[in-house]
């Protein structure tokens, strides 16, 4: 038998789904935000060029 | 897809009832996540080097999340003695809403993701730490420690010290004396707390065969056993007040906070079995609550002298 959109399982398990479904979409924030931080710092770039975030203080205005 | 093999109650090791979701929240054992959120962001805030929100929020996440994931191994293996203790009993697993298999699958999955995640958003050294963190409170602590010696407590204390160890790599990359400083603090603690609720918990740790210090050694020596380590983690804590994450906000608060401590655990030393009963251990009661606010306050102290050092507002040579 098909499951059918109101079935008795969807409403026993309403909670645990929503419950799962915010956790995850507030997962996809955070990992949005830390993108978001990473990428204006210059991690990344950094990160290439194996270079740390000191080393990067450290260098003549330009050269980067 | 059938009937059948959507009503998970038909199934082989089914849980009795339908588990809803704080059923595996209750799992991550929230409470003391918010032990190890609180004394992390202290670890975070009170090191010499700025973290961007964004990454402190994201990091200390992850480090509740491997807390958490923690909790939940240890739920998995101690289900056989949480079922027999009256403190333990209405846990998820052993009330029968959640299998064991679930609780080991969801603490294994969230441990990796945990570390993970923590390395990718701060660095490899606060990433290892929450790594050994996890090893050593579910391998070390639960699976080796609790059910073998009466120094469980004691040893196994380190695993909820590491979290402003953690928190404190996130913001420098690496371990200090300050932040071991803050590791001894707790490690110090865990002993009194614990021993004081295996005073009023009575039989529970008896009936579970758990080796506590009043199974193996008995009522009087684990009241001695809480005063020496209340004075000794009076002196330690009183002297971090000289040291760079003390300051006179934190020694003030120290002096005050183990006075009370000292006279709670000098009193426990001289009751009896007889006085506990006749007051429902409401002596031990309360110094158990006493040492949840000992503990955030010491930390809130840090917390304090650290925002104080960042406002220019310390007074100059101490520390």
């Amino acid at each position: 038998m098909n499951l059918q959109p109101t079935h008795e399982l969807h409403k026993r398990r309403f909670g645990r789904n929503l419950g799962l479904g915010l956790v995850l979409g507030a997962f996809i924030f955070v990992i949005f935000g830390l993108t978001v931080v990473k990428v204006t710092r210059g991690d990344f770039e950094r990160a290439v060029q194996g270079r740390t975030a000191a080393e990067t203080q450290h260098l003549p205005k330009g050269s980067e | 897809m059938t009937d059948a093999t959507t009503n998970t109650n038909v199934q082989a090791g089914a849980p009795d009832q339908e588990a809803g979701f704080g059923d595996y929240f209750a799992l991550l054992k929230p409470r003391v996540m918010t032990l190890v959120v609180f004394t992390a962001l202290v670890g975070l805030l009170a090191a010499p080097v700025p973290v961007h929100p964004m990454i402190g929020f994201a990091a200390l996440l992850f480090i509740a999340v491997g807390g958490g994931a923690s909790g939940a191994l240890n739920m998995w293996w101690d289900a056989d003695i949480d079922k027999v203790m009256r403190r333990t009993k209405g846990r998820p697993i052993p009330a029968g809403r959640v299998t064991p298999d679930e609780a080991k699958a969801l603490g294994l999955t969230l441990s990796v993701f945990a570390v993970v995640m923590l390395g990718l958003a701060s660095n490899l050294v606060a990433a290892g730490l929450l790594a050994f963190t996890i090893f050593f409170y579910v391998v070390i602590y639960t699976m080796w420690l609790k059910r073998w010696t009466p120094q469980n407590i004691v040893i196994g204390g380190a695993a909820g010290a590491f979290p402003p160890m953690i928190g404190w790599a996130v913001a420098t990359g690496g371990i200090s004396v300050e932040s071991v400083l803050m590791f001894c603090i707790t490690f110090l603690w865990t002993p009194p707390h614990f021993w004081a609720l295996a005073l009023f918990m009575k039989s529970d740790y008896d009936d579970a065969g758990v080796p506590m210090l009043t199974v193996t050694h008995g009522r009087r020596a684990t009241r001695f056993q809480i005063l020496a380590y209340t004075v000794l983690l009076a002196v330690f804590t009183v002297a971090i007040g000289f040291t760079a994450i003390g300051g006179p906000v934190y020694l003030a608060v120290a002096v005050v906070l183990n006075a009370l401590f000292l006279k709670g655990a000098w009193t426990i030393w001289r009751r009896d079995d007889a006085a506990c009963d006749a007051d429902s251990h409401a002596v031990e009661r309360r110094f158990f609550k006493l040492s949840l606010i000992y503990l955030f306050l010491h930390f809130g102290a840090i917390l304090a002298e650290a925002g104080i050092d960042r406002l220019g507002l310390s007074l100059g040579g101490w520390g």
